[in-house]
């Protein structure tokens, strides 16, 4: 009796657990059934666009800068859908998580939203791997302020340094120009590891390092710091241009003089560099080894003659049509 | 005298029914917060999220456009992860726990490994994504694949299995042992068809929860590389990955609202998944408990 009742109970959980596998991987052949018929699918050649793919096939892997993330999504995306046996993955670990695995070989594209450091260069020369660095868009960093915000009407960078920097005594806005009110500066800035801080960190702070004390908050997700700001009258933040477009109705942008003159960021300031120093290049690098891989040099090659397109679509603003020549002919090299 | 007594007897009768009734009041306080927390969380991410829950959701893979985006390729990911887990960390977390409540002896070392398990239980889930990186990704040059990662979460969840898996065993009265040895049995024969027939409810509700908890996590999983654009499904256990709570995290980062919309739905998708395997708990926990 007890011995039978034992092996039963057993066999049926063993059973009853085999069932709910069974079940989940029921759900997951079912989508994969489901689109065959829409030709979605990563190894299913639908025959329309057989002619345009010559038949390329193997993995892309690809990690890095969450900012460059959307452009690199838009062109695997459409890439995609033309050679459907190529499989490009596309990580977010950062620029700094990406270059790790770039020069550790694991990866054979690195999206960065800053150059390469020295660093990092010498331990991908370490372990033998050859790069090229290929620009795909523009990016403006947005300094933004409260909707209400009536004082600011423009900040020189040497008063965004006086903001920021980590060297920096100011309190309040009094302590940045004569005249404005003398309430508390709330800041809300990326953190460390973003590309986006470095790039802010040397084109505005000398790389000293931006202040870490009570007045200022640090978010890995640019939605927090767009709340942030949109919360605070006399709040103060920056990130990718993207985010201040989306959010427009809720922030004010401040326009930056660099030397020549107060420019706001928009489309064209930034695409013809006026913009400057907050318009910022992003890139992806490209191991010269897998670039020897068709797949990879089609991937590389349509990325950069497509992306001109895409890139307004998710945010960013294309380069002129020459650059893209100039990156296209690096690919050859 | 008696007079008095009694008028501060009825006095403190009076005190003790407020105090209980003000207790009262407060434990269904302690109580609401909790469950309104949850209903206005459920009531917000429903509205966000209600008109994005449609069959594109299931059937697409990620895109640029929110309007053509699904999040098939982290819910099939979600799902073989679930795959591999499951049976591995059943049979290694129950196994640990038989050999740690039945064999093993209670001495020194035991009391060690025990208290080793239970701190393992409270230990964040990032540091056991640093432990996937090292041993599995790099050491057993698994790479970043969905076996890594299922790996990973195996390490995750075991201490969490184990601890409930024992506490199941525990409950189970010691007579029942005894009669079985009475019998004449062996001690593997009186764990497989006495002692574990009993404890049974008890270690699947906890292999479930603690397997509803590894389908919500990211932290391991990002750090061992769990991809965010994946428009492709894993053919193999090498093959790269990505699941449900990544996917739902680059959505909701996204400056666009509509992506926002997107994250809601996949949330409700989660949140029906972890339902479901709730659900599943206390339908076999009723089951084996009619049973035995």
């Amino acid at each position: 009796m007890l011995k039978g009742k034992g092996l039963q109970s057993i066999l049926m959980l063993f059973m009853v657990m085999t069932l709910v596998f069974v079940a989940a991987c029921g759900n997951g052949e079912k989508n994969t059934a489901n689109d065959k018929n829409s030709g979605a699918g990563g190894n299913v050649s639908s025959g329309t666009n057989e002619e345009v793919a010559a038949n390329l096939s193997g993995e892309i892997k690809v990690d890095g800068s969450s900012t460059v993330f959307p452009l690199t999504e838009a062109a695997a995306e459409e890439f995609g859908k033309e050679n459907k046996d190529v499989r490009v993955s596309v990580g977010t670990s950062g620029t700094g998580g990406g270059f790790k695995q770039f020069c550790a070989g694991e990866i054979a594209i690195s999206n960065a939203s800053r150059h390469i450091k020295d660093e990092e260069a010498a331990k991908c020369k370490e372990a033998g791997i050859e790069f090229t660095e290929l620009s795909v868009a523009y990016d403006g960093l947005s300094i933004v302020i409260h909707k209400d915000n009536d004082f600011i009407d423009h900040l020189t960078v040497e008063e965004l340094n006086k903001i920021f920097s980590s060297e920096s005594t100011a309190k309040t806005w009094a302590d940045i120009r004569a005249g404005w009110p003398a309430e508390e500066i709330k800041m809300f800035s990326p953190g460390a590891d973003s590309g986006t801080y470095d790039y802010f960190n040397e084109a505005i702070l000398d790389k000293k390092g931006i202040r870490n004390d009570s007045a200022i908050s640090f978010s890995e997700d640019d939605n927090t710091l767009v709340q942030g700001v949109a919360g605070n009258k006399f709040g103060i933040g920056y990130f990718g241009f993207a985010y201040y477009e989306e959010n427009a109705d809720k922030l004010k942008v401040v326009p930056v003089d660099g030397g020549s003159g107060a420019i706001e960021p928009t489309l064209d300031s930034i695409k013809d560099g006026s913009y400057a120093p907050l318009s910022r290049p992003l890139f992806i690098y490209v191991s010269k080894k897998e670039l020897d891989r068709a797949e990879v040099k089609g991937f590389v090659k349509y990325y950069i003659e497509n992306i001109g397109d895409m890139a307004k679509e998710v945010g960013y603003v294309p380069m002129p049509d020459e650059k893209y020549t100039e990156e296209a002919a690096k690919i050859e090299a | 005298m008696s007079l008095l007594e009694e008028d501060t007897g009825r006095k403190q009768i009076a005190q003790r029914r407020r105090m209980d009734f003000i207790l009262h009041i407060l434990f269904v306080i302690c109580t609401s917060i909790g469950v309104l927390a949850l209903m206005a969380l459920m009531v917000d991410i429903i509205m966000d999220g209600i008109m994005r829950f449609a069959p594109d959701l299931f059937t697409n893979y990620p895109s640029r456009r929110a309007s053509q985006a699904g999040m098939k390729s982290a819910i099939v990911g979600s799902l073989y992860m679930l795959l591999i887990m499951a049976p591995l960390s059943f049979i290694l977390g129950v196994g640990a726990a038989i050999f740690l409540e039945e064999y093993a002896k209670k001495n020194r070392l035991t009391r060690l490994i025990q208290l080793n398990i239970s701190t393992l239980a409270g230990v964040p889930s990032i540091v056991y994504g640093i432990l996937g990186l090292t041993l599995f990704v790099r050491g057993l040059a698994l790479e970043r694949s969905l076996l890594s990662g299922a790996l990973t979460m195996t390490l995750l969840v075991l201490p969490i299995i184990i601890v409930s898996a024992q506490e199941a065993i525990r409950a189970v009265p010691k007579a029942r042992r005894d009669a079985s040895f009475a019998l004449g049995a062996t001690k593997w024969q009186t764990v497989s068809r006495s002692v574990m027939p009993s404890a049974l409810p008890g270690v699947l509700t906890g292999v479930i929860l603690a397997l509803s908890r590894a389908i919500g996590e990211t932290a391991p999983l990002v750090m061992i590389g769990g991809l965010t654009y994946v428009a492709f499904l894993p053919e193999s256990i090498l093959d790269s990955f990505t699941v449900m709570p990544i996917q739902i995290y680059n959505w909701i980062s996204r400056p666009n609202e509509a992506f926002h919309e997107l994250a809601a739905a996949g949330i409700i998708v989660l949140l029906i998944m972890l339902l479901l395997m709730n659900f599943a708990a206390i339908l076999l926990r009723n089951k084996y408990q009619k049973n035995v």
